[in-house]
């Protein structure tokens, strides 16, 4: 059984590290942030996601995929070939680390989009190119995953517990001004690399604790915009929603977390004539959309991290600041571990949000 | 033949608790219970002198002093009236225990039909919905709830969310921003708010009483949903509830005008029912008196049929026609909805009605209530809701054009668990008539169409209606929408959900009990025991 044929439930930890002045960092502060809350993994998945490491091939999309089979990278290959230029192709460095098991073989390309159509027709763009490729392989090439497409930035994960995936990917090798990390408690033995979290989107991530209770229809609103959940898990459907609203529909992103999490129609009675129009607009058109259950969840893309808690707030979620790093986990003791002496500390409130971007004008 | 007809029922007066008040005897619409005399004759008998002074003197009391109450079981519908009213609960009715000759496949009712067709030639009519033992999708479905992955959620603690809006939507809101923040730049369509996905379907004056429709209107008002005109018109005794009314446009168009049409807050254009799909209304003129008469603007006593189909619309281009009719009549400031009767292509049908330009469909499944219809229809005609609606709500999906409308699911709706697993399948709100009716006493006899409703509902006898008070009826159905919405805020909250569009269209909450692949399939869900 792997991810994609079940549904799993799970319990997590996630935390998230962002320097809004662009300043890159290694991966260990991550790292001892996640392993710090150790007893809410259990072994069955751990995962990173670092943004801004691959500055060299800044330009370029950096494709993480894992092979189970020899085949599987000669098609994949070929595929690649025919439909990007590949700059550069490179096993991905590994270490030897405890308590990882049997891990399938890992490589990354960098490459540029050739082509302007997919076999569906015309695409807009290259990251509509890209998305289409993503799902061909992983839809069509048997033992093949890519698991990371977006550009300097990568995804790294793997069964295991968050803090052996650190050690086996050699984190502390990479510097990125933006680190997000997920340990995973799942319900039964998946046994898989590519059902490990974050999961990645061009340069979107997204790292997830709960169980979204909403996903039935969620998945059937997604579905009626050809998104396809191979997966089946949330963190697939949440990061599908903020394609889907945001980068498709063009809704501001605060509006989108206020989609996802939708305020209690109490709440938009009492507010002034715009916001009840707006708010209760995209509770109409968008209502499939909203999440409903225990979630907190940190989403990540070029330049921005969000903190994402559910309607209630059924799970946890602690923010804080310290110099120019706004930190956001599931404990405060994740917070604390990396910054013992947070300049400021806060809880995200139920159905809240928290959007850490880079300061103005800063490049990375 | 008729007279060799076996009653239905038994009627079983308690000759000991009786006191002979004569409330029964009085009130029985369907004129099953007498006085009788016959034991005080019998008892005179014994005297062989004075008997003409006996005579004389029973003659005098006899009037006064009955001896007991006789029942014409032939006559008898079950409506329990008499039941609930007898002061000392002397009368029971039992079903008739005369046997038949075994058969499984000449039933009783099927021979007791012939009898009264070879006599009077003409259709079986019938009331209310099909009661035939046809399989329940619903009693075959079953709820999901949360178990430690994730909470369930107290709804007595927590808030839970019934709020439901009907009206088309846009796939995407387009925002630009302002001073204050963004605001928003789409144009939305006209929607009615529901305060609990519930709303009580078409019911005509005519076919109900006028007392009837003011309860329905109250109980809509003071629950925040809506009541439904049915073809009849709006009697003006209405107009103060005509914010939450549902104007109905049928093929007869009786009481419609433009007045009808903007005092709404809806209207619905009439094209089927799903206890009668493919035919027209059948109001017997018995009940045109002179306030259905006004209401339709038809002659006193003249039957109120209307026609089988819309005349002006034989084809989908037509319908289009009709809808855009009425948002020009109404300057585009109503929602307009077309009620369907669930057949075999509704699937289709529904997206065609999507395209047409329709803002909610409703769609009646074949256990769906009626005032009058030959029984051969309402019997063997058109296709389950569950099924339909799991249709519908799949083919809007694969069309992309699900926003476009809202559903609303009608036709056998009979507590909060069929409300929420219709929901899951994917209605926007559940119509419910018969339980309605049920609310306001009604006891399913199916002899609307006689007119002798003894509970007030199906009736224009004014010595019938004015037992339905409708203060009390509507306080009776808004208790009925209380107590649901009650039911449906703790199922939500077992499914760890805090809010109805979480649920809506949401399969996965559903499972199947002892349905075949197919009935999975079209109804889209899992097998229990197949985990998420």
């Amino acid at each position: 059984m792997r991810e994609g044929m079940v549904r799993i439930p799970s319990g997590c930890a996630i935390s998230g590290i962002i320097s809004t002045k662009g300043i890159r960092f290694n991966g260990e502060a991550i790292n001892r942030s996640i392993a710090c809350m150790h007893e809410r993994s259990n072994g069955l998945g751990g995962g990173f996601v670092a943004y801004g490491i691959y500055p060299e091939y800044r330009d370029l999309y950096a494709l993480h995929l894992m092979y189970e089979t020899p085949q599987a990278r000669g098609e994949t290959e070929e595929y690649l070939h025919k439909h990007f230029t590949v700059h550069q192709a490179e096993l991905i460095p590994t270490g030897n680390a405890t308590g990882i098991g049997e891990a399938p073989a890992l490589w990354r390309y960098f490459v540029r989009p050739e082509r302007k159509e997919t076999e569906n027709g015309p695409v807009r763009d290259n990251d509509d190119y890209v998305t289409a490729s993503v799902m061909t392989i992983n839809s069509r090439i048997h033992g093949a995953f890519v698991f990371s497409s977006g550009r300097n930035m990568g995804v790294f994960k793997g069964v295991g517990y968050p803090e052996d995936i650190a050690r086996f990917f050699r984190l502390e090798e990479y510097e990125g001004y933006m680190w997000v990390a997920h340990g995973r408690f799942p319900t039964n033995t998946p046994g898989w690399w590519g059902g490990a979290h974050p999961l990645g989107v061009l340069d979107w991530s997204v790292v997830h604790n709960g169980e979204v209770s909403s996903y039935g229809i969620n998945k059937r609103y997604l579905e009626m915009f050809a998104y396809r959940l191979e997966l089946q898990t949330d963190t697939e459907v949440i990061a599908y929603l903020f394609d889907l609203l945001h980068r498709r529909h063009g809704v501001p992103l605060d509006l989108v977390c206020r989609t996802l999490t939708a305020p209690f129609w109490k709440d938009i009675d009492r507010g002034d004539e715009r916001e009840r129009e707006v708010y209760t607009a995209l509770r109409r058109v968008y209502g499939s959309a909203m999440l409903n259950g225990p979630f907190s969840v940190i989403v990540a893309f070029n330049g921005t991290m969000i903190g994402l808690n559910d309607r209630i707030k059924l799970r946890p979620m602690v923010c804080g600041r310290k110099d120019h790093f706004t930190l956001m986990g599931s404990e405060e003791s994740a917070l604390r571990e990396v910054a013992g002496d947070l300049d400021e500390v806060w809880h995200i409130r139920a159905g809240e949000r928290f959007i850490a971007r880079l300061e103005e004008g800063v490049t990375v | 033949m008729r007279n060799y007809l076996p009653p239905e029922y038994i009627v079983h007066i308690d000759q000991d608790r009786c006191r002979r008040c004569g409330e029964c005897v009085r009130t029985c619409a369907f004129g099953t219970l007498r006085f009788e005399h016959g034991a005080w004759r019998q008892a005179m008998s014994v005297f062989q002198h004075g008997r003409d002074d006996l005579e004389r003197v029973f003659d005098r009391i006899r009037d006064n002093v009955p001896d007991r109450v006789a029942a014409d079981n032939k006559k008898c519908v079950q409506c329990h009236y008499c039941v609930a009213h007898c002061p000392e609960g002397a009368i029971s009715i039992q079903p008739n225990p005369l046997a038949y000759r075994g058969n499984h496949h000449w039933e009783p009712h099927h021979l007791k039909n012939i009898w009264l067709q070879a006599e009077t030639g003409g259709m079986v009519l019938t009331g209310s919905g099909n009661d035939k033992a046809y399989f329940s999708y619903f009693d075959h479905m079953v709820l999901d709830a949360c178990q430690v992955t994730n909470p369930s959620i107290d709804p007595l603690r927590e808030p839970m969310e019934l709020r439901t809006y009907l009206g088309s939507l846009p796939d995407a809101l387009e925002f630009e921003s302002g001073p204050e923040g963004p605001v928003l730049k789409t144009r939305l369509a006209p929607s009615v708010r529901l305060d609990t996905p519930l709303v009580f379907p078409a019911m005509s004056y005519g076919a109900i009483s006028l007392n009837a429709q003011k309860a329905l209107a109250k109980a809509a008002v003071s629950c925040g949903i809506l009541m439904n005109t049915g073809e009849g018109g709006m009697h003006e005794d209405l107009y103060p509830y005509a914010h939450r009314m549902v104007v109905q446009v049928a093929s007869g168009r009786f009481g419609v005008n433009p007045g009808y049409l903007r005092r709404g807050a809806v209207v619905e254009i009439k094209i089927g029912q799903g206890a009668k799909p493919g035919i027209g209304g059948h109001l017997p003129g018995e009940k045109v008196d002179e306030g259905v008469s006004q209401t339709r603007m038809i002659p006193v006593g003249s039957d109120a049929l209307s026609p089988a189909p819309h005349h002006d619309i034989y084809s989908i281009e037509d319908l289009s026609q009709l809808i855009f009719a009425l948002k020009e009549a109404t300057e585009y400031t109503k929602p307009v909805s077309v009620k369907i009767a669930a057949v075999h292509n509704v699937a289709a049908i529904a997206s065609g009605i999507a395209r047409a330009g329709a803002d909610i469909i409703t769609i009646d499944g074949f256990r769906g209530g009626t005032g009058a219809t030959p029984l051969a229809i309402r019997d063997h005609v058109g296709i389950p809701i569950e099924m339909a609606l799991a249709a519908v709500d799949d083919r809007l999906r694969r069309e992309g054009i699900r926003n476009r409308v809202s559903l609303v699911a009608s036709g056998g709706i009979r507590h909060s668990g069929d409300v929420a697993k219709a929901i899951a399948l994917g209605a926007d709100a559940v119509a419910i008539g018969t339980a309605a009716l049920i609310a306001m006493g009604c006891r399913l006899c199916q002899k609307c169409y006689t007119g002798n409703c003894n509970w007030g509902i199906a009736t224009q006898k004014p010595e019938l209606t004015a037992r339905l008070d409708p203060d009390r009826a509507a306080e009776n159905l808004a208790n009925l929408i209380r107590g649901w919405s009650l039911e449906l805020k703790e199922i939500l909250g077992a499914l760890g959900l805090n809010s109805v569009e979480s649920l809506r269209g949401s399969r996965l909450r559903l499972r199947g009990v002892g349905l075949s692949d197919a009935d999975l399939q079209v109804l889209g869900i899992r097998n229990a025991g197949v985990g998420a």
